[in-house]
């Protein structure tokens, strides 16, 4: 066993050291993997200040230091065109870091190492954790660690974190540096000799008139580049006729970018001579098997479709069963128990405690099953590799909306949660293109919405429910493509944006990973919960229980009583107008509502006195219009947070509001027409 | 190089097929993505997916990487000569 320990709250009496370590490495690099094994459960997740890229951070106890660890998007390079990236090289540069662990694969070296190409050039020392050592082997690729350590000038640690072998060394390195015993001396990438004289000239230039933080020579380097950030910055503060003489330099050489880069590669081609011997091109790895299926044009399609069938599935089969275990077995008891509890006191307060809250949250919580059956598969698919073969297989469908294959992963998670689906929308890079998925997200029939469907497609079409429900989530779908052709050629313009994406070799899923983000992505679920619900659950209760006397005359019924006429549109009379509001608060709470306004809770019971009370075209109307009434509540407060605007956020509540009752209107009509 | 060899779009090469890069799309956000991905002119690249519609997928500094078609088309590379 290592003797290394996720960290205690440190007490004064140690005498401990404290460090800030930054993980940096590109994606697919098992860097995730290395950071939840360094921190295990010592990790917080949040958002870095002001932006919506997520930051992870953690802590752990190394032979009395005392480290704090953040990993570092996952980025390939430190460029200024995407916002990871800046942020990456912003904190090293701005936050000093007493040491940058860069993560890199073995099986891609040669590439893994671009990032590193441009880490070298920044002032804070670097140590190379060389991963994914097994994978390697088994590819037959030999890697001479001591002639790369020697070649690069940086400590190299080969390490498997999947098997949390390497670690150890890894941290003997680390407090190596941190002591002082050892100070890398990294070889810097060289550029090209005519390129060298006008960084020179650059240099003095600008010297004096750069940001603090900033390194002069990567300054003068990152101008020649054409990185638009540094260049804006200098641009402000250097004085104009210094700023032109800059200007005529950079136009005469518009070819720097491209050398500059190509000198890097050069740099990791030299590495990867010197210290890596591969077999002989031609051989058939796993990864190229499964691809000639998985990416595929039809049989690919066929293939996501199955696992597609497979999750839903998997999710309700599991799921459901467990979902009215827990609302049978805890939720139940539970509110009896509180009841109980609060016979003495007034009639008001028990029935706000037990309908409103227990209700309310209670009913969303039993979804977590549900839930979390649909993460912990998407998660597994995403740790296997096969997401990016997802998104490869739609690239063309996904074209017809101006978008690419990235875009369809954050819609496909919006069948198990809008939510996170909004959030997943970081992975896409242009703006548009992001804020266009962000609209389209609410338009997936998540399993919430998937289970008012499951409870009324059976009570009003018996043995066609399956036909029914299939029809409608695939009419939604339908719906979501056609918004989103429209909108693209409307709003955005059919602007297009490159399609490059890796797609990583694949390999055995990470099971501790993969439950530590199933973890995580659930607590974000139960916070949600226990603030956004919980607070609409209160106000919905009080619009049902005052001004008093019976349901009929509550806040709610008027609500639903003046909004009638739009309901009867739709084939609804109040209590399924309001049952509709109540399911802005979360979707499945429309059913919950139905119980309260029929007095009926039991499942049986509400089914039988819905279908005496309505025809199955009101059914078939009302299911329509809950699979495209505006987003619940925590998901029009993520489009808001992701969008960064409310303008896109009322787009989208104001689109699906028109949307879903001209549709469920004119389906009424059809289906009422023909007799049903 | 291989002067023999006419440039073609990336497009054109059949799978199997092995090529240098002889230039990459012009726009710096495109070039960004793709050096930092490993595609940079002068490398060599292999067709590992190519339907001829939709996106393909070559492998380069032993990545696969998936391209779409608009990108694929304006890269351009220069087959190997037999040998």
């Amino acid at each position: 066993m290592s003797t290394f320990s996720p960290a205690q709250i440190p007490s004064k009496q140690q005498k401990q050291k404290e460090f800030t370590i930054a993980l940096a490495g590109q994606p697919n690099m098992g860097k995730s993997t290395l950071f939840n094994l360094l921190t295990g459960l010592n990790q917080h997740v949040g958002n870095w200040t002001g932006k919506t890229i997520e930051k992870r951070e953690g802590t752990f106890v190394y032979k009395d230091h005392h480290i704090h660890l953040i990993d570092l998007p996952g980025t390939y390079g430190l460029s200024a065109n995407s916002p990871e990236e800046l942020l990456a090289r912003d904190f090293i540069l701005q936050e000093h870091p007493d040491l940058v662990i860069a993560v890199v694969s073995a099986v891609n070296l040669e590439r893994s190492l671009y990032l590193v190409s441009e880490l070298v050039l920044l002032p804070t020392p670097v140590i190379i954790a060389l991963n994914m050592m097994d994978v390697a082997q088994q590819e037959k690729i030999e890697i001479d660690v001591p002639v790369l350590q020697a070649a690069i000038g940086l400590p190299v640690i080969p390490i498997i974190a999947t098997r949390a072998s390497g670690v150890e060394e890894l941290l003997v390195s680390m407090n190596a540096i941190f002591d002082g015993k050892l100070n890398p001396a990294p070889r810097i990438p060289k550029i090209r000799p005519d390129h060298q004289e006008i960084q020179c000239q650059i240099k003095s230039l600008i010297a004096g008139f750069i940001p603090k933080v900033y390194p002069l020579n990567w300054c003068a380097l990152k101008v020649l580049e054409g990185d638009v950030e540094v260049t804006q910055k200098i641009r402000e503060t250097l004085p104009i006729e210094s700023w032109e003489m800059v200007a005529t330099i950079l136009k005469a050489h518009d070819d720097a970018f491209l050398a500059i880069v190509s000198g890097r590669y050069a740099w990791i081609e030299d590495l990867i001579r010197k210290c890596v011997r591969k077999p002989p091109i031609g051989q058939i790895g796993l990864t190229d098997r499964l691809d000639r299926w998985a990416t595929h044009p039809v049989y690919g399609i066929i293939i996501l479709a199955a696992i597609l069938g497979m999750i839903f599935g998997l999710t309700f089969s599991i799921g459901t069963p467990i979902q009215e275990w827990l609302e049978t077995a805890l939720i139940t008891p539970f509110s009896s128990i509180v009841s109980s509890w609060l016979s003495a006191s007034p009639p008001w307060l028990a029935s706000f405690v037990v309908n409103g809250l227990i209700g309310g949250v209670g009913s969303v919580l039993t979804f977590l099953p549900i839930i979390m059956i649909f993460f912990a598969v998407f998660g597994i698919l995403e740790d296997v590799g096969y997401m990016a073969r997802a998104a490869f297989v739609m690239d063309n469908f996904m074209h017809m909306m101006g978008l690419h294959g990235k875009s369809f992963l954050p819609l496909f998670l919006g069948f198990g949660c809008n939510v996170p689906a909004v959030m997943g929308t970081r992975v896409i890079e242009t703006w548009s293109a992001r804020v266009l998925t962000i609209i389209l997200a609410p338009f997936i029939p998540c399993t919430a919405r998937m289970a008012v469907l499951a409870f009324l497609a059976p009570a009003f079409f018996g043995s066609q429910a399956i036909l029914v429900t299939w029809g409608l989530i695939l009419f939604s779908l339908i719906m979501l493509i056609m918004t989103g052709v429209l909108l693209n050629r409307i709003i955005f313009k059919g602007e297009r944006t490159a399609f490059v994406m890796e797609l990583p070799l694949y390999h055995r899923p990470n099971l501790r990973s993969t439950g530590l983000m199933v973890g995580q992505r659930l607590l974000a679920f139960v916070k949600k919960a226990g603030t956004v619900i919980l607070a609409f659950s209160a106000v919905i209760w009080c619009l049902s229980f005052f001004p008093g006397a019976s349901l009929d005359q509550s806040f709610l019924a008027q609500i639903g009583g003046f909004l009638e006429p739009v309901g009867r549109w739709m084939g609804f009379d109040w209590r399924l107008t309001v049952a509709l509001l109540t399911s802005f608060m979360a979707k499945e709470n429309a059913i919950a509502t139905l119980g309260i306004l029929f007095g009926n809770t039991s499942d049986m019971g509400l089914s039988n006195s819905l279908i005496a009370a309505y025809s199955p075209a009101v059914a078939l109307s009302y299911m329509t219009a809950s699979l495209l009434f505006i987003p619940c509540a925590a998901t029009v407060a993520v489009i808001r947070q992701e969008s960064g605007s409310w303008r896109w956020t009322f787009l989208n509540i104001g689109l699906m509001l028109v949307l879903s009752i001209a549709l469920a209107g004119s389906i009424n009509l059809i289906a009422s027409a023909i007799g049903l | 190089m291989d002067d023999l060899n006419p440039q073609i779009p990336l497009t054109e090469l059949k799978v199997g097929e092995h090529a240098h890069i002889v230039s990459i799309p012009s726009g710096r956000m495109i070039q960004q993505r793709l050096v930092s991905i490993g595609i940079t002119p002068g490398i060599e690249v292999t067709m590992t997916q190519n339907y001829h519609h939709g996106p393909l997928v070559v492998t380069v500094r032993d990545t696969r990487i998936a391209l779409g078609t608009g990108e694929a088309k304006r890269i351009l590379v220069r087959k190997f000569s037999l040998s």
